[in-house]
Order: C-alpha cells, then sequence, then structure tokens
C-alpha cells in the first residue's frame, strides 16, 4: 500500500531478486522444524487418539477394544468430579488473575516512583516452576491452618482455595506485564481527547482504556483460561488431590482437576492405559473448544485502530 | 518507551523458558538423583579378547530397582563380563519412578531381560512378559518359595531374591536409661504402659517415647501399608485367605486403632499436623537419640550405624509389632518382599538363556552372594552369606524361639496407592479430632475403601 519513491526501486529490485531464490527454498527451510514438529507432535498426537480405542500397557502391544475406554471414562465419577473442579477452579482464577493483574498494571502506569522495581518483583513468582511452588505453598498453607488446629488436606476447599492463591500469585505477574504493554499502546491523542471532552477517571477508565486493552484482555483470558486447564505440577504438588474420601461405596479425590485425573487413572494399572488415554482425548477437545470460543468472544469487542 | 521495549523482551524470554519448563509433566524435576543411565562394560569389546569364548551368545539387560545399590550392580555386571564375555547392562530407574521406567524401557527393541516384578500390581501388569521359571536352575538353589510370586496356573513368574523385615525399632540404650529392659515388652499392654510411661516423663528423661508417627507422603506409607499390615494378616489367617479377596471385613481395626492411638498420643510430634512431618523428621528423632520407638524396617540399619547417626548396633534392637492380638506374644517380625526378578519371556531365546545364567551366578558365586549379603541382607538362597544386619539377627532369634512370622498381607492391597491415599487422609481426620465417628471413616476407607479399589483394579 505504501507509495513508492525513486529511490527505493532499485533496493526493491535487488529485494525480490534475492528473495526469490529464499522463497522457492522455502520449503527446505521450514522442513527440519516441520519435521520435528511432526515427530514431536503430530505423531504422537495421532498415535494417541488410536490408543484411546485400544486396550494397551507398552504402545506397541496395542489391541483394538472400539469406544469401550471412553464408557468407562464418561461413567468414571472421579472424571465427572474432576471436570468441576477445573471448571470452577477456571472461573475463579480467571475472573481473579484478570481483575487482579489489571488493576496492578493500571497502577503501575501512573506516574509513581519505583514502579519498574514493582514491575519485577511482581513478575517474579513467575519463574519458579509449578512443583517447587506447590510444595512451598503448602509448607505454607499448613503452616497457616495449624495455628487453627487443622491442615491442609484436611477439607476439599481448603485445597482448592489454596491452589487458587498459588496460581494467582504465580500468575498475576505475567498477566500484568501484558496488560501493562496493552495500557502503554492506547494513544495519547485519544486520550487527550477525552480530557479535553471533560471525561472523568472513571470514565476514560471505562470508555477509552478498557476497549483498547481489549486485545490484551483476549490474550490474558486465553493464557488463563487454557492454563487453568492445564494446570497440573501445581496440582500434583500442592495436595495431591487429596483429600481422598470414601462415600456411599464410591471414592473421590476432592481436589482432584483433570490433568491430575489423567494422570492418576493412567496409574491405576494397564486396563486403565486405553481410558485415561480416552480421557486425555476429550481432555484435547475441551481446550481447544473452549479457546477458540472464547478467542472469537473475545476478539469480536478489540477495537480496531 | 525503551522501558516498555526492556519489558517486553524480558517477558517474551521468560515466556520461552516457561514454555520449555511448562511442557514437561513430570515431578522428577525435584528428584535430586536422576536416572543413573550408565552402562556397565556393555559391549563384548570391552571384555578381554582372550576371555570371550565361544559360549558368549546373547546378553543380559538388568532393569535394577534400588538406586543404592546402583553401583554394587555395575561392578558386579563389569565382573561377569570380564570373566565369561557376556555383555550385562545394568540400568538403574530413579528413586519412585520404576515403573514409568519399565513401560518404556519394554516399548524398546532392546528390552531389559530381567527387570523387578514385586506384587500382585506388578503381576497383573506385566503377566505377559514373565517367564515361567519352573525348573530353572537358580529355582533349584532356593531355600524357600515363600516370597515368589506364581499366577494362577501355579507357575513361577518372579522370584523373592531378597527379604526385608519390619518391626518397632527400639534404642535400647535409652529405654535402660528410662528403667526398662527389651524383655519387658512382650505384649500391646506392656509396650503401652512403657510408652505412656516415658512420654509422660519425656521432659526429665530429655527423649520421649515414639517418633513422629508423620502422614506425608513420605513417611505415611509406613501406617497405611506397614501398620496396616496388622489388622490384614490376622484377618487374612483366621480366614485362611491366601489370594488376593475381593472384600475384607476389617475385624481387627480396633487393635489397628489400639496401636496407632499409642504412636500419636505418645509421642513429641502434635497429633493435628501429622501431615506435615515426615519420613525425614522420624529418621532424625530416631537417630539423633530423642526417641526410643520407630517403626521401621530393615533397611534403615546402614542409615542408623552410617557416618550420619552413627548409632552403636549393640544399642539396635527390634520387636514385633504388638497391638492387643491373643496370642501375640508368640508373633515374630514382619517379614517379606517386593523385591522379585523376573526375566522376559519376550526377549530373544539365547538373551534369555545369558540372563539366566547370569541370575544362577549372582546367587551361586563368590562375589555375587557377597554383594547381594552387603547390599540386600539374608538372600533365600543356599550359598547365602550371614549379613552383619542386627535386624535379621533379630528376625532370626525369634524364629529359632519359634514364633510365627508375619508375612506381608499387604501385597494383596488392590490399587495400592488409591487405597492407602484414603486410609492416610481418614487417619489424618482422626488424629487431629480422636472421636469415634472419625475413626469409623477410617473404618471406611478401609474396608468398603478395599472393595471399591477391588472393582477399579478390576475394571
Amino acid at each position: 500500500m505504501k507509495k513508492k519513491n525513486k529511490t527505493n526501486d532499485k533496493a526493491a529490485l535487488n529485494g525480490i531478486l534475492l528473495r526469490r531464490p529464499i522463497q522457492r527454498c522455502a520449503p527446505f527451510f521450514i522442513l527440519p522444524t516441520f519435521l520435528a514438529f511432526c515427530i514431536g507432535f503430530i505423531w504422537p498426537f495421532l498415535q494417541g487418539i488410536y490408543l484411546s480405542f485400544c486396550n494397551f500397557n507398552t504402545p506397541a502391544d496395542a489391541q483394538w477394544v472400539g469406544v469401550t475406554n471412553y464408557v468407562k471414562a464418561f461413567s468414571d465419577a472421579g472424571f465427572a468430579n474432576a471436570f468441576r473442579n477445573t471448571a470452577a477452579f477456571a472461573v475463579v482464577s480467571i475472573i481473579l488473575i484478570n481483575v487482579v493483574a489489571f488493576l496492578i498494571a493500571y497502577a503501575l502506569t501512573q506516574k509513581m516512583r519505583g514502579a519498574n522495581l514493582f514491575r519485577t518483583v511482581f513478575f517474579m513468582p513467575n519463574l519458579i516452576g509449578g512443583v517447587v511452588l506447590g510444595y512451598i505453598w503448602s509448607m505454607i498453607f499448613d503452616g497457616v491452618l495449624k495455628a487453627y488446629n487443622t491442615y491442609l488436606t484436611a477439607d476439599a476447599s481448603y485445597g482448592f482455595w489454596g491452589l487458587v492463591i498459588l496460581v494467582a500469585w504465580q500468575q498475576i505477574g505475567y498477566m500484568m506485564i501484558i496488560y501493562i504493554a496493552g495500557l502503554q499502546a492506547v494513544p495519547e491523542d485519544m486520550l487527550e481527547a477525552a480530557s479535553i471532552d471533560g471525561a472523568d477517571k472513571r470514565q476514560t477508565l471505562f470508555r477509552v482504556i478498557i476497549p483498547n486493552v481489549m486485545p490484551s484482555v483476549t490474550i490474558c483470558t486465553f493464557l488463563t483460561l487454557t492454563n487453568s486447564f492445564k494446570l497440573f505440577d501445581q496440582n500434583l504438588a500442592l495436595t495431591g488431590g487429596l483429600p481422598s474420601i470414601m462415600e456411599n461405596g464410591s471414592k473421590i479425590n476432592a481436589t482432584e482437576l483433570l490433568a491430575l485425573n489423567i494422570y492418576s487413572t493412567y496409574n491405576i494399572n494397564k486396563s486403565w492405559h486405553g481410558a485415561a488415554q480416552a480421557k486425555a482425548v476429550v481432555f484435547f477437545l475441551l481446550v481447544a473448544v473452549l479457546a477458540i470460543a472464547q478467542q472469537t468472544a473475545t476478539s469480536r469487542k478489540e477495537v480496531q485502530q | 518507551m525503551k522501558k516498555l521495549i526492556s519489558s517486553l523482551l524480558v517477558a517474551v524470554m521468560v515466556l520461552g523458558l516457561m514454555a520449555c519448563g511448562g511442557t514437561s509433566e513430570s515431578t522428577e524435576s525435584t528428584e535430586p538423583a536422576p536416572a543413573a543411565e550408565s552402562e556397565a562394560a556393555a559391549t563384548p569389546e570391552t571384555a578381554p579378547a582372550e576371555e570371550s569364548t565361544a559360549e558368549a551368545a546373547g546378553s543380559v539387560y538388568y532393569l535394577n530397582f534400588k538406586p543404592e545399590a546402583d553401583q554394587a550392580w555395575q561392578d558386579l555386571a563389569a565382573l561377569y563380563t570380564e570373566q565369561t564375555g557376556v555383555p550385562v547392562k545394568v540400568v538403574t530407574a530413579a528413586s519412585g519412578t520404576y515403573s514409568d521406567t519399565l513401560t518404556a524401557e519394554m516399548a524398546k527393541t532392546e528390552a531389559p531381560t530381567l527387570f523387578q516384578c514385586g506384587n500382585a500390581q506388578g503381576l497383573i501388569d506385566w503377566n505377559d512378559y514373565c517367564l515361567d521359571l519352573t525348573g530353572t536352575d537358580v529355582l533349584a538353589e532356593m531355600t524357600t518359595s515363600d516370597f515368589n510370586l506364581t499366577d494362577e496356573t501355579g507357575a513361577v513368574k518372579a522370584i523373592g531374591y531378597c527379604y526385608e523385615c519390619f518391626g518397632i525399632i527400639v534404642n535400647t540404650a535409652l529405654l535402660e536409661e528410662a528403667g526398662y529392659a527389651l524383655s519387658d515388652i512382650t505384649d500391646f499392654a506392656s509396650l503401652s504402659e512403657i510408652a505412656h510411661d516415658i512420654h509422660d516423663r519425656a521432659s526429665e528423661l530429655g527423649f520421649d517415647a515414639f517418633a513422629s508417627a508423620g502422614l506425608d507422603s513420605s513417611s505415611s506409607w509406613r501406617f497405611s501399608g506397614h501398620l496396616a499390615n496388622m489388622p490384614l494378616y490376622y484377618e487374612f489367617r483366621d480366614d485362611g485367605v491366601t489370594a488376593q479377596p475381593a472384600t475384607i471385613t476389617g475385624a481387627y481395626l480396633d487393635n489397628y486403632r489400639n496401636i496407632w492411638d499409642l504412636y500419636i498420643n505418645t509421642a513429641a510430634a502434635d497429633p493435628t499436623g501429622l501431615t506435615t512431618y515426615t519420613g525425614d523428621h522420624s529418621q532424625a528423632q530416631f537417630g539423633n537419640s530423642e526417641v526410643v520407638f520407630w517403626q521401621q524396617g530393615s533397611w534403615e540399619y546402614a542409615n542408623l550405624v552410617g557416618e550420619t547417626y552413627g548409632m552403636d548396633p549393640a544399642n539396635l534392637a527390634m520387636i514385633p509389632i504388638y497391638c492387643g492380638v491373643e496370642g501375640e506374644e508368640e508373633a515374630g517380625l514382619c517379614s517379606g518382599t517386593e523385591n522379585c526378578w523376573a526375566v522376559n519371556s519376550q526377549a530373544s531365546e539365547e538373551n534369555i538363556q545369558a540372563t539366566l545364567d547370569f541370575v544362577h551366578w549372582v546367587v551361586t558365586s563368590e562375589e555375587g552372594t557377597t554383594m547381594m549379603a552387603e547390599q540386600f541382607g539374608p538372600i533365600p538362597f543356599k550359598n547365602a552369606k550371614t549379613p552383619e544386619n542386627v535386624f535379621f539377627a533379630d528376625a532370626n532369634e525369634l524364629l529359632a524361639d519359634g514364633k510365627y512370622t508375619v508375612t506381608w498381607a499387604f501385597n494383596h492391597t488392590p490399587n495400592v496407592d488409591d487405597w492407602r491415599a484414603t486410609v492416610v487422609t481418614a487417619l489424618a481426620a482422626y488424629s487431629a479430632d480422636q472421636s469415634d465417628a472419625n475413626w469409623a471413616k477410617v473404618v471406611e476407607a478401609f474396608v468398603d475403601g478395599w472393595a471399591y479399589e477391588y472393582t477399579i483394579q478390576n475394571g
């Protein structure tokens, strides 16, 4: 679309001459990455789908059994319970993380002393791995709960809110960075026009700033949504799904999320490998559908500049 | 603007890091020791040429289960290769990852020819891979078949190559300081009386009765597994159960409660927070002579007399777990094993033969039996050497006195990890508030949990 002037013509011609052979070689350059992608992702993914229809111990001795694994997966009360936990966890953590991260980002884009230091500090929890965090936080929660003569795995709600706090603590700083970037990209002239038109702070925030940071909101909700569905390490290290409760002859792991449920199903014994694989396929579909739906919903609200 | 760019750059950098860490969904990142995958003289070329004779066909690949014995296996494998020219590869799975490693290795072309298959669970998963060992030379060398695993047709699928025992380890020096002798403890009543007396005088004596009964995952298996063996053993003995039952009655759970109450109420550890106490905590308490009693097994001997704690073997003894069952004065220690060798039936014929020869050599040769005695204590083979571990001496003495061995009934537990997790949850709740209603939850976890896990296991 840009207008070209004469001095650029030569460079453009050179560019094309250079680019053409490179373009022809494009498949060659893509090949290594594409191969790695196939070996590391596409092939295991397809094999995973195939195995979800099989009974197997090692992938080599898989036997086709049709949809029985899916029947088994759906009739497992633990899977339904894990799904409910995950859904509740996702709703709570998406709201909490995004609201708090946005507020902090908003505060830190105001002119204040030490804003950069705060940004760094808030971001730091991201640098710690999930398993380590899980163990550290379980000690913190147990230390606090000890004062009330109880402990983290005594009640499912402790574990649930513990996990919410842990994940919020870990991810708020990360989302904050994205929101800060979004806030700083809000055009100055718009803000100026708003203030000239007499908009107060609240109106500026809701009518100008938030519509302009919608792309960041899209990214952040996408990340928090998929993160909370895929959550595994923190869940495993913090409570490991405990408390594990027997009720009326059936058992649930009260704080187990989907990914951990799949993992522990696989570890029961070889007759559950297929069912765990089936759960994993269902899990993939669920995350994919939700993520796509969320993307389309929030990106519609984005302002085109 | 510069700041924005730099902070974004940092963010992108970290995102890259996160992507690297995020995909590996494993707990092993906290494991201090990665899988020790060193190969010992794996290739025939490394063997001296003049000794690699014509009989050196086939090779052995042993997937070892115990990281602490890795070096000993590597050395033994190298020695065997040097003597016979048969290549022996030993790979050791990192602590707690054996079944994952085994699954991964079995899928390879060069699968392990010798592996570990220690309990009912292992047999469910790997029965198809376990060679029937009936009639082999190594089986003929065994002194007992008590520790072997057989399938429903009676075929020997795995052989127990060593055994272990557990009970209550006693610091006899402290016991004497408190005014008692080991012979004073003959049943639950006397144990309970002594433990309560020591606990009541703890501040004056400077030590307490029992080490912490931690319900952290590093310690809880001592109670959901080993201690739970007591009610299971007596129930199975009464009912004549020899194979995995679909349901249990929990007839001896009151005895389980007796001993559990004693553990948590005569210890310095706070019963309301038992989930925070680790296995190391109880080990340190006992090792540093802060407590008289500690429920543990023969495998702890090396730790206790080793450099860290430097305890005198003369002050260590192991007594049976008494829980108030009639006739328990005649009880011995709980002996059994989860250490069983299985030979991969799907390996090539030469490799199977080479593996059987290797195993036979390990349990008959001077070098092999010496190593086994050092690493694994007493082994149930004719040529076994006597180990120095005093706990086995206690076990043997009790047997010689005509006491009965409490076998490892918990090897029958269905879906064992999950069953134990449910029991631990209920035990922790009961310990924090020792009411009958909470004990009913323990019984439910024990009995109903068994039935539930049995259906899951076979589902």
